[in-house]
């Protein structure tokens, strides 16, 4: 059955819908979306340099994408620019040098270029498939762990400090679990549309929870069925397949839209 | 007036300084159990900054905070930026970070009247309701220190002698010493033993009446420091004699409440 590309795409869809949704709550809830776009977007020169030094993209990605996050985190506190500036400054700064980089080095053709855009989840092996289920359900056991004081610190830092959760860690752990997020997303929906699985889902799930726990567990099953759905949309009609994803996950959003008022009139009915 | 209970926290020679500016120089402040202490002074004035070095949440550049490990804090925070995208309600703002026994939440929710917002909506309440769940919060952890970084936020003038009048009630059944942060003059001073007014030193400290007195209050607080001078000789010339009561630039009726602070202390 793993034959199939098919199949494989699918799963690889689910699994990333799946850990994108939960992860992308935190962007919402800490109003975060441009930093992670920023992040996606530098994970193109990652790819470059990841080839430039014959080591492995994902791994490049993995590491450019923490080097941005870090650096966005250090540039906020010393340069005197306003947060978005700074954010869309280092955004496109880092994507179009991704671009740069990978048409000097020669080992992009047009195509792979637009499959690091947009996504080429049809290519992805079984290698591929294996990374992000294993990369996945790590991801998702680390993310059940530090839960409670992520919730605690993005609720109120010093609050949360106060009372003894380990904020400066539990941040750090999230920031790589972001990176690994993004690094298997950029294979589904390519670097330009990574960040729309990590918010999409969470939006839809907003308001239907009355819990961030709901909330992460519907993100994650709004992630899954945009992924799949998306995915089987796009062999249906024969378009692309990442941008098919992300327009499911818009079309699911727009339905969590219209329950909110139905099953408020029906609760006070 | 309580006095004379055991230290609860105390700082000595704190000084901190971001970015070459010097936000507190040579603090001294301390809090004995059953006592209730004000920190004011004007806007960027320090406070907060002294409250983090208090929590030790800051590290200050020069002196030191003695705290006993066996002291628990309750901490409510200045500001709370609820985020309305996300779905929290008060049962789960209550088990932030800890899992009370069963019963506890309700309890503490019990003490600061707001038991009825169990499953309501932290973006839904108002100024005055998200400051009593905070305190409730607060409560949790059967706390002998209270610092409340200004606990009227929000809340409107009315409410704002409730909310003193309940803490002076915590203050009686638990025999916690209270922190209060405020850069409000008026009825915080009736509610309170001590006074600290910070404007990165400490210019002053004392009971209420010392305090407004002292010129370094008069010259930080400026015509407001008047009002605060004739509201307070009111409310003692009210309770403790009502027969020299000549006071016309203030309305008794402007207070109703400020009795009830007063009747709690006592009681206390």
């Amino acid at each position: 059955m793993l034959d199939d590309f098919f199949v494989r795409a699918l799963l690889v869809a689910a699994g990333v819908g799946c850990v994108a949704g939960p992860l992308g709550c935190f962007l919402l809830w800490r109003r975060m979306a441009y930093f992670g776009d920023t992040m996606a977007h530098s994970a193109l020169l990652g790819v470059a340099l990841g080839m430039v030094l014959g080591s492995s993209p994902v791994l490049g990605v993995f590491a450019i994408v923490i080097v941005t996050a870090l650096s966005l985190l250090f540039l906020q506190r010393t340069v005197h620019l306003a947060s978005d500036t700074l954010l869309g400054l280092l955004s496109h700064t880092a994507l179009a040098l991704g671009v740069v980089v990978l048409a000097i080095s020669g080992s992009a053709n047009g195509h792979s270029l637009l499959g690091y855009l947009f996504g080429d989840v049809l290519a992805v092996t079984r290698m591929d498939l294996a990374m992000v289920w294993v990369g996945g359900f790590i991801c998702l056991a680390v993310l059940a762990y530090i839960w409670r004081p992520l919730v605690a610190l993005t609720v109120h830092e010093d609050l949360a400090r106060a009372e003894g959760s380990p904020v400066e860690r539990c941040q750090i752990i999230y920031m790589i679990l972001m990176a690994g997020a993004v690094a298997a997303g950029m294979k589904v929906v390519g670097v330009l549309l990574v960040v729309a699985m990590l918010i999409i889902p969470a939006a839809a799930a907003q308001s239907l929870s009355r819990t961030p726990e709901q909330m992460a567990v519907l993100a994650a099953i709004i992630g899954v069925i945009s992924g799949g759905g998306g995915l089987y949309g796009s062999l249906v009609l024969d378009t692309p397949s990442g941008p098919s994803i992300v327009v499911m996950a818009g079309i699911l959003f727009l339905i969590s839209l219209l329950i909110q008022p139905i099953s408020r009139a029906l609760e006070s009915a | 007036m309580n006095t004379g209970g055991t230290r609860l926290i105390g700082a000595q020679g704190v000084s901190v300084r971001r970015k070459g500016r010097l936000l507190l120089h040579g603090v001294d402040i301390h809090v004995d159990r059953g006592e209730v202490v004000t920190l004011i002074g004007p806007n960027g004035a320090g406070k907060t900054t002294l409250v983090r070095v208090l929590l030790g949440l800051l590290l200050p550049d020069n002196g030191h905070v003695q705290r006993e490990s066996s002291v628990q804090v309750g901490y409510v925070p200045q500001h709370l930026h609820l985020n309305s995208t996300m779905p929290l309600s008060v049962r789960r703002m209550m088990n932030l970070t800890g899992r009370p026994p069963s019963g506890a939440v309700e309890d503490a929710l019990d003490e600061t009247g707001s038991r009825k917002l169990l499953e309501a909506r932290m973006a839904d309440l108002s100024g005055g309701e998200l400051r009593r769940v905070l305190l409730a919060r607060a409560l949790l952890s059967q706390p002998d220190l209270l610092i409340l970084d200004e606990p009227v936020q929000g809340v409107d003038y009315i409410g704002e002698a409730d909310m003193y009048a309940l803490i002076a009630e915590i203050v009686a059944r638990h025999g916690c010493g209270v922190l209060m942060v405020s850069h409000d003059l008026h009825i915080v001073m009736a509610a309170t033993d001590r006074v600290v007014c910070l404007n990165h030193h400490i210019c002053c400290t004392g009971v209420p009446q010392e305090v407004v007195g002292h010129d370094e209050f008069q010259r930080l607080f400026g015509t407001r420091a008047g009002v605060v001078t004739a509201l307070y000789q009111h409310s003692h010339d009210h309770v403790h004699d009502p027969a020299s009561v000549v006071q016309p630039a203030c309305d008794e009726d402007a207070f109703p409440r400020m009795r009830s602070v007063e009747e709690v202390k006592d009681a206390g």
